[in-house]
């Protein structure tokens, strides 16, 4: 599991050129400091996260329960609240806040988002099959699936069998993407390649799981 | 405005002269050799700007030993020394490709007059 994790928003990608005067693909985030409202421990909760808040919101719009859950912990109240999941969080504290800082130049990383939504598509664009030919007798079948199973035997069509359908909009993680800057001033991170999601959505990133 | 000028204005050149597509220039270009670097001038015709922002790119043609060769530039790369106006070409299109077409003096970009 995870050392390390911070919650932040995609704005958008960019190019920045590194020390070989090279293009450098960059995915901007910008990482305003999280507060620490609840930490779960093995021991109260049956494993170990943090739980967080970022931006602000209005104390006025808040239910009952949230407001006492951020009083409670002494962290003005923020955007959202999410958990995230680490081996050890005997170092944080409730009220402590995570920023930018906390990644250097080089490390890599993993960034969890959910994907842009797709809507209903079809099985060429939703499970990369590869459609039918666009001549030699084709005709209207070009971006069908095909045949779906047998006939008599077993006179269904088996469970999970890859069809057309709504894609899209569910919970991604791309792996092991280097963080190119990471500024705690700016609140901004650079991170090489893209990241799931569209522009302005919410991404939590953690410490390369699967690093080489 | 685009929501990452924030991180681009950093790497936005201030010296860019103004220059546009049937212009002259000479780009002084950066080479590494080994860990010694130096300066190499490529001089030509621009046929192509296009973009915008740290995307922004820029094509110069020129014809060197009886080929034509063309090199595209980032016009905020850090590899260009500088860039250097040395004519203004006289065109009524933003994009040259016909140039590529033609051969000798056809080839020549008409020069602006100036009153």
């Amino acid at each position: 599991m995870a050392t390390k994790a911070i919650v932040g928003t995609k704005i958008g990608m960019t190019q920045v050129w590194d020390d070989d005067n090279r293009v450098v693909p960059v995915t901007v985030l910008s990482v305003s400091p999280c507060r620490v409202v609840q930490i779960k421990t093995p021991e109260s909760d049956g494993y170990s996260a943090i739980q967080v808040t970022f931006g602000t919101r209005d104390p006025s719009r808040l239910t009952r329960p949230e407001a006492g859950h951020f009083d409670g912990a002494g962290v003005p109240p923020g955007r959202k609240v999410l958990e995230l999941r680490l081996d050890d969080v005997s170092e944080y504290a409730v009220g402590q806040q995570i920023g930018a800082d906390l990644w250097a130049s080089g490390e890599k990383v993993d960034v969890t988002a959910v994907s842009k939504g797709r809507g209903f598509t079809g099985v060429m664009k939703r499970h990369g099959f590869k459609g039918q030919p666009a001549g030699h007798g084709a005709h209207k079948v070009h971006r069908k699936p095909g045949a779906i199973g047998q006939c008599a035997t077993p006179s269904r069509v088996f469970k999970g069998k890859k069809l057309p359908g709504r894609s899209g909009a569910a919970r991604v993680t791309t792996l092991n993407l280097e963080v190119v800057k990471s500024d705690f001033e700016a609140e901004v991170m650079l991170v090489r390649g893209s990241v799931p999601g569209p522009a302005g959505g919410t991404v939590v990133v953690r410490d390369a799981v699967k690093a080489a | 405005m685009n929501p990452t000028d924030l991180v681009d204005i950093a790497s936005l050149r201030d010296d860019v002269p103004d220059f546009a597509p049937g212009d002259t220039l000479k780009v002084h270009v950066k080479v590494m050799e080994g860990n010694r670097s130096r300066t190499q001038v490529f001089e030509g015709v621009v046929i192509r700007r296009q973009g915008s922002g740290v995307r922004e790119t820029f094509t110069v043609r020129k014809v060197s030993f009886g080929v034509g060769v063309e090199r595209t530039f980032p016009v905020h790369s850090p590899v260009i020394d500088r860039i250097e106006p040395v004519t203004r070409g006289d065109v009524r299109r933003a994009k040259l490709y016909y140039l590529r077409d033609r051969i000798g003096k056809a080839a020549k970009v008409k020069e602006k007059r100036h009153n």
